[in-house]
């Protein structure tokens, strides 16, 4: 009985106060910076790269919007595992989603030109 | 009574998000309305080394709910310590001039971590999250908006499993599957700041858009 009444409590609290409606499908992408940081081995850019795709593709079939820096994110990955191609095309699409991360992004995709340069 | 005692906490959270209280002077912010903004690893001051980057794991989807642009947290981490900044002691120090440059964020968040984890009393254990939040102008550096972080989950009261039920219900995030309750209870107080009534972030371009 009572833990109806917290459940009846804590929904109003949330409806009083946030707006459930989410606007971005976040799917793994928190969690999987998480393990990144404290579960080694379970967060490997290889797993990343997996679930961030899985999610991109849930997000879609949901018609919902992926988040902002999950791409930047994926691309990181991508590079990380020397997936060039890949990695600049998430990259492009972050700039594309989100307008906000150009310096950034220009940043990156340059940086790791000259350092291609450097390599040949 | 006992019944009672189980619904103070979420009678607590009810009151400090919608109970009348003193609104935010948004005259700063609301003069720059920034559209992006960039989450600096926190300083810890905690005794869990772990803090820094579990809140990192945990600030981007309430922000960016908000309707902000928020700078992909781990790419951003990287790229500070390839530049020479290999703590977050260092990176909160980066002049804003520099991350107006390299970044191009509009807002810096900095948070400062007082207090991490579980605490143990005689009969059961809490998880705590308690730090401070401020979002400051890169263009300006003036201050926007200041908040405690603040978020605390009993482990003998009823609204342990609900409320991390809901919260990752509202988060579509496995955090209640790590060994680790602070995910959850960082979440909290993230959202408590940044959705309070009245001191809360105001809503950015992204949520503008979404509400129409």
């Amino acid at each position: 009985m009572n833990k109806i009444l917290l459940t009846i409590v804590i929904s109003v609290v949330l409806s009083a106060c946030a707006n459930n409606k989410s606007i971005y499908h976040w799917g793994q992408y928190e969690s999987l910076l998480y393990k990144s940081y404290h579960v080694p081995g379970e967060g490997t850019p290889d797993i990343q790269i997996v679930q961030l795709e899985q999610d991109i593709e849930k997000a879609k079939s949901l018609g919902k919007k992926t988040p902002p820096g999950l791409y930047a994110h994926l691309g990181f990955m991508y590079a990380s595992v020397g997936n060039s191609s890949l990695a600049m095309e998430a990259l492009e699409m972050e700039k594309s989603l989100f307008p906000e991360s150009t310096v950034l992004i220009d940043g990156m995709i340059n940086r790791s030109l000259k350092n291609a340069e450097g390599n040949k | 009574m006992k019944q009672l005692l189980k619904l103070v906490p979420a009678l607590f959270l009810f009151l400090t998000g919608c109970a009348t209280i003193e609104p935010y002077n948004y005259a700063a912010y609301e003069a720059e309305s920034p559209r992006s903004i960039l989450v600096i690893p926190p300083l810890n001051s905690s005794i869990d080394v772990k803090a820094s980057y579990t809140y990192l794991s945990t600030v981007t989807m309430p922000l960016a709910e908000k309707g902000y642009y928020v700078f992909p947290v781990s790419v951003i981490d990287n790229l500070l310590k390839e530049n020479g900044l290999p703590t977050p002691a260092e990176m909160n120090s980066i002049p804003l001039d520099k991350i107006q440059e390299h970044i191009g964020a509009d807002a810096v968040l900095y948070v400062t971590i007082e207090k991490w984890g579980q605490e143990y009393q005689v009969l059961s254990s809490s998880t705590m999250v308690k730090g401070y939040a401020k979002l400051v102008s890169v263009k300006s550096g003036n201050l926007l908006w200041e908040a405690p972080l603040e978020a605390q989950i009993s482990s003998d009261s009823a609204g342990y499993g609900l409320v991390g039920a809901l919260v990752s219900a509202a988060i579509t995030q496995v955090v209640g599957n790590l060994n680790d309750g602070t995910p959850a209870v960082s979440s909290i107080a993230n959202m408590r700041a940044f959705n309070a009534t009245k001191r809360g972030l105001l809503n950015g371009p992204y949520k503008k858009i979404a509400k129409k």
